[in-house]
């Protein structure tokens, strides 16, 4: 099947700053496609070009086998829903729905009608005549939503849809966002720099650093097989070990982790030679922690003290010190009720992990 | 009581500097002139106001100033806008820089700025010598003491009071909403028509009556650069005054003005008042 949207050596540049920098992106048509990075990382800019605000540099953008490179963004069936919402106050909640409907001059019964529609799909029936000052941040959110799907765009873009909103509101239209998005088959293009809400809301994630993707893949690829160390770093917590390869084989490589004190053995098919520089990495979750030594002859069994450790209701996070001084965070589940704690400062303690949980970093 | 004395001061203020003085000239208004001191009786009579009315050479005054002060307003709404628009798009830099440039000529007596557009406008003036040189007359063109001459002056006087008002409201204005009503697929200039206009009539409400209403009184430049045949109300408001003597005429001439000068504000106000009705 041939994407539906490709962007084929993508840049922007604004006089020596360079924004985007020479990418490569297919989306799936009806896919939610999350492009995730920190400020500054180009992201917004990539969104903007998608939508027609800027022209890129160099490079070509296709949507369903149109190119759209150079196209105003009035003559693209794609639409946006801005950071700010950017819904507009002198107008009634209608009116800023029905807007792009008139915009395309189509005759005033089939405007309300699909104004209605809109209106019950996003539940703002009964403040149809408010105008926006009168609406809270989140009903403008939906405002704003409604105002994009209603053009039954190819796709919609999405700028950090849920940054304005507080958490319990933005858990519950991050839910909302995937039911519309699933109910309309629309290809949603979401730009955010919050890891949980990309993870949560997309099919595929893209992370992007300094104008370009670091590694493209579903939330669990990204999250379990991250492909180098900012991706690793970015998203969640990791412990790494750095060292020299000692041995590999078919799917795994050792490593001689003097932080570790031992030899460290983590899953990875990448290309290394013995003797280089890599780093082994393993999220806090897959460690466990016990006060006697785990009696299990595959895991890595590392002694330590606890240097720190917080309460945070649903899990407990502890901070690991080894011999060698490193530090490890390891995450574990308050599975039992109790009132004493399991673990108190400067406790010996063993900290295990299997090796398949770990993976190998190489930048 | 702290508190109420603070309320109270603009009230103060405006029944002191406003109210009471304009009690006064109605007063004179309704006397009749008489040849004393002050020039007018203790009587009432309203002949003053049924000449007004009666002599079409007022009217005509009258009309020509609102005339006169609406192309004003209009030609400073016409170059005003897209200036402070200008301004407001700018990196904030180049914008205190633009404001301050706008806000210049006030650092110079407006009276000597009149003059200086009577040197600019002279048969041998700046302008002219310009228009020969360039070959596009032969000789000077009449600019000074014409109705133009009074409408560049005007024009140039009240320009940054549109542009401030103007500039105070687009700078705050949204962004996202222009680019919002083109992703829906409206054309720039479609967008502007749509959002930035509608959005930025407070401000141009603002400028347009900032302008206005002085430009409607003005006395100054119809003197300096009108010519003498040229009547508006601000000069026959003072020719009344000083060079006939005839106070309760020229007090009502000003009471009149006065109407004139509020009865659209009191419009518009209350046009305003419905709209944010409309809203809730």
């Amino acid at each position: 099947m041939k994407d539906f949207i490709r962007l084929r050596g993508v840049s922007k540049k604004f006089g020596d700053f360079v924004a985007v920098d020479n990418v490569d992106l297919d989306i799936e048509r009806g896919e939610l496609f999350s492009i995730l990075g920190g400020s500054g990382c180009g992201k917004t800019t990539l969104l903007r070009m998608l939508a027609g605000f800027e022209l890129p540099t160099s490079g070509s953008i296709e949507i369903d086998g149109v190119d759209v490179t150079d196209q105003p963004p009035y003559e693209r069936h794609v639409n946006m829903m801005f950071q700010s919402y950017a819904v507009f106050p002198h107008m009634t909640v209608e009116k800023n729905i029905g807007y792009g409907l008139r915009k395309e001059k189509l005759p005033q019964p089939e405007i309300a009608k699909r104004v209605d529609e809109m209106l019950e799909l996003v539940q703002l029936q009964e403040l149809r005549s408010r105008k926006p000052d009168q609406l809270s941040g989140g009903q403008r959110q939906r405002v704003a939503l409604a105002r994009a799907l209603i053009k039954q765009p190819k796709v919609l873009l999405l700028d950090e849809p849920l940054a304005a909103l507080d958490k319990k509101l933005r858990e519950r239209t991050q839910f909302e966002l995937m039911n519309i998005q699933d109910e309309l088959g629309i290809t949603f293009v979401v730009v955010t720099h919050d890891q949980e809400e990309a993870m949560t809301l997309s099919s595929r994630i893209a992370v992007m650093d300094r104008g370009q993707f670091r590694q493209i893949g579903t939330p669990k690829e990204i999250y379990e097989f991250p492909s180098n160390r900012f991706v690793a770093e970015f998203i969640g917590t990791i412990n790494t070990f750095s060292g020299h390869v000692t041995a590999r084989d078919e799917d795994s490589i050792s490593v001689a982790a003097t932080e570790a004190g031992v030899t460290l053995t983590a899953l990875g098919k990448q290309a290394v030679e013995e003797g280089q520089q890599i780093e082994i990495a393993i999220r806090p979750e897959k460690i466990f922690v016990s006060k006697e030594k785990p009696d299990d002859g595959d895991a890595v069994c590392l002694p330590g003290v606890v240097d720190d450790l917080g309460y945070l209701g649903n899990r407990s996070l502890y901070r690991i010190r080894l011999e060698s001084g490193k530090i490890v965070q390891v995450s574990s589940q308050n599975r039992r009720r109790s009132v004493t704690r399991f673990l108190e400062w400067e406790d010996k303690v063993w900290i295990s992990w299997r090796p398949r949980s770990a993976v190998v970093l190489l930048d | 009581m702290y508190r109420k004395l603070i309320i109270a001061a603009p009230y103060l203020w405006l029944l002191i500097f406003f109210l009471a003085p304009f009690a006064i000239v109605l007063r004179i208004s309704l006397a009749d002139p008489v040849i004393a001191q002050p020039p007018y009786s203790p009587t009432y009579s309203p002949d003053s106001f049924t000449f007004l009315l009666t002599d079409k050479l007022y009217a005509i005054t009258y009309l020509r100033s609102v005339i006169m002060a609406a192309g004003a307003t209009l030609l400073c709404l016409a170059l005003g806008f897209p200036m402070a628009y200008g301004i407001a798009r700018c990196q904030p830099a180049t914008r205190n820089m633009l404001l301050l440039l706008i806000i210049l000529p006030f650092w110079i007596s407006f009276l000597l700025r009149v003059y200086a557009w009577m040197g600019l406008m002279n048969n041998y003036g700046a302008i002219n010598n310009l228009l020969m040189w360039l070959g596009i007359v032969d000789q000077p063109v009449q600019l000074m003491y014409t109705d133009f001459a009074i409408f560049v002056g005007l024009a140039y006087s009240y320009l940054p009071f549109m542009i401030l008002p103007l500039y105070a409201t687009l700078e705050r204005m949204d962004l996202d909403l222009v680019e919002a009503a083109q992703d829906l697929g409206a054309s720039r200039s479609r967008a502007f028509w749509d959002v930035t206009w509608p959005l930025a009539r407070p401000g141009v409400i603002a400028g347009c009556l900032l302008v206005f209403i002085p430009a409607m009184g003005e006395y100054v430049i119809p003197y300096l650069l009108g010519g003498s045949e040229s009547l508006l109300i601000g000069r026959v408001l003072f020719d009344e005054f000083f060079v006939n003597r005839d106070w309760p005429l020229a007090s009502a001439v000003a009471v009149i003005l006065l109407l004139l000068l509020v009865v659209p504000i009191v419009l518009l106000q209350r046009y305003q008042a419905r709209d944010q009705e409309g809203t809730a």
